[in-house]
């Protein structure tokens, strides 16, 4: 599914991000990847979806070499990766089903199929009555659910996280987890960047971690190992 | 595995898709489009009426130029079958349109009549006419003038040949002063509308930059993104263009109505109503819906990268 081989990436501006990672992933696993700030987390989750390019090594997703994928066929890869974001990233202006439906609209799906997968994805997160709301008339957790609604509504392999309980209190937090959770048992890859130490120690699962740019622990059903 | 399909044929439903997206964002983005429209109508008011301004100077200057014509005065001894083979021989100028001959008689009515009152005096040479017969000569386009009227003199039996040399010289070098004057005038004007226009727009586009990198993240190709924008832009120039041409086509039938009669010399005439108010109302609409899209599709660009 994900599979880096001594990857390392430096920034224009001198700073060295990640300093040589090896991680295999496997098809249908719940990862989480943590670490302090400033470690190369971010840096690791941006490389799968190639919002970051490797300086060096070699970067696999299903199959497809990302170190040396054209910028065109980008968008490609991107249709089948589902992303969620701390701060949402959803278009203000578009309604919850319109956020949703963007994703299918892109890839040019026919309207009927687009109505009914929506009210689909929307049903299993719970948001099928707010259809019509825009972003701003909704609280933090639903709008992180349409957020996750639409990441998985063109049936994904591979869903990633990006600290998706970030902005929101404990209680949300934990429904946001059950969402991720009924997703990967379908099959699907989740990757999740997080610094809830709480989430990690209670719904274990395979920890990756990530201190200077390299991978300091692996470990299934592994514990958070940070104070903050 | 993975399902890769780089299909680069739009399906209809997603063009159609785009127009409906384009005509929504020019709601959506409600004070910003104001804005964006507003500069478009300003500039297009400035330079529709400056169009029509230039497109009639031009037009009295083709007119004055139309109206040059060379007079070859035909020897007096020349004989008649002589003055047919002058005619021919003029006719075998390329660059000559027409050829008309008029007797020393005509000329002297021509005369009297253009003198009006004082002409009566002239009517005493009507038994022992003075003048020459003569040719009066017309040149397919009027800047062909000199070479015509060198080569007419040329041939035999032709006395003098006059086209007011001196008035034409400087008419042709005024009118060809004006005309690149008033083209460079117009070009600049457009481009200062562009610039205008598409930095508004810009500004307009930069609030929505983050949108443009969301779009980006869920897979959007840059084409898919674009579309709208463009849409959106010629919407915007064909909005902007409906006061300036309200208010050009209105002015212009005022002008056409009451002025016209006042100015109304040989050469001085505006040009009809109908079709020139039309064909300058296509032509800033067309001004403004290319300023429209290349202000929104220049600015679309810059975001695209992510």
């Amino acid at each position: 599914m994900i599979d880096m081989q001594g990857v390392y990436k430096t920034y224009p501006n001198g700073v060295t991000a990640l300093n040589g990672i090896d991680v295999k992933i496997d098809q249908g696993e719940f990862v989480y990847v943590v670490g302090p700030s400033g470690a190369g987390k971010s840096t690791f989750i941006k490389m799968i979806f190639r919002e970051v390019k490797p300086s060096k090594g070699i970067v696999r997703v299903n199959n497809m070499s990302l170190h040396n994928l054209k910028w065109k066929r980008v968008p490609y890869l991107r249709r089948n990766i589902g992303v969620v974001y701390q701060d949402f990233k959803l278009l203000p202006k578009l309604t919850v089903f319109e956020n949703v439906a963007f994703a299918l609209e892109v890839i040019e799906e026919t309207p009927k199929v687009v109505r009914k997968r929506v009210m689909e994805v929307l049903d299993l997160v719970g948001l099928k009555n707010k259809a019509r709301f825009i972003p701003d008339e909704l609280s933090g957790g639903e709008q992180q659910r349409v957020a996750i609604a639409r990441a998985i509504v063109n049936h994904p392999k591979l869903v990633i996280a990006d600290e998706p309980t970030g902005n929101l209190d404990p209680e949300t937090s934990w429904e946001i987890m059950k969402i991720l959770e009924e997703i990967n048992a379908t099959g699907t890859t989740i990757l999740m960047a997080t610094h809830s130490k709480e989430i990690v120690n209670t719904i274990k699962k395979r920890v990756i971690a990530i201190e200077d740019g390299m991978v300091v622990r692996d470990e299934h059903r592994g514990e958070y190992g940070y104070e903050i | 595995m993975m399902n890769i399909e780089v299909n680069t044929a739009m399906k209809f439903r997603t063009l159609r898709r785009h127009f409906r997206e384009g005509g929504k964002n020019i709601q959506r983005n409600g004070w910003m489009t104001i804005a964006s429209v507003g500069a478009v109508t300003t500039t297009l008011i400035l330079v529709g009426a400056f169009l029509a301004l230039m497109l009639n100077l031009n037009q009295m200057a083709d007119n004055i130029e139309e109206d040059v014509e060379i007079k070859a005065l035909v020897e007096v001894t020349a004989e008649e079958g002589q003055v047919d083979e002058i005619k021919q021989q003029i006719e075998t100028i390329p660059a000559v349109s027409t050829v008309e001959y008029s007797s020393k008689e005509e000329e002297l009515n021509e005369l009297i009549e253009s003198m009006g009152e004082e002409g009566k005096t002239w009517e005493m040479f009507e038994q022992d006419n003075p003048l020459n017969d003569a040719f009066v000569i017309k040149t397919e386009d009027p800047i062909e003038t000199f070479d015509v009227a060198s080569e007419v003199e040329k041939i035999e039996n032709i006395q003098e040949v006059n086209y007011g040399e001196e008035i034409v010289q400087k008419l042709f070098q005024f009118n060809k002063y004006a005309r690149n004057i008033g083209l460079a005038l117009i070009i600049g004007l457009v481009f200062t509308a562009i610039f205008l226009i598409s930095n508004t727009i810009k500004i307009t586009i930069m609030a929505r930059s983050k949108e443009i990198g969301i779009m980006k993240l869920v897979g959007a190709t840059n084409g898919f993104i674009r579309w709208p924008f463009f849409i959106e832009g010629l919407l915007l120039g064909i909005l902007g263009s409906i006061i300036p041409i309200a208010v050009i086509v209105s002015g212009y039938y005022y002008l056409d109505a009451n002025v016209s009669e006042l100015i109304n010399f040989k050469f001085v005439s505006l040009m009809p109503f109908n079709p020139f108010a039309w064909q300058l109302s296509l032509l800033i609409l067309g001004i403004g819906a290319v300023i429209g899209v290349w202000g929104s599709v220049m600015s679309v660009r810059k975001f695209l990268k992510v």
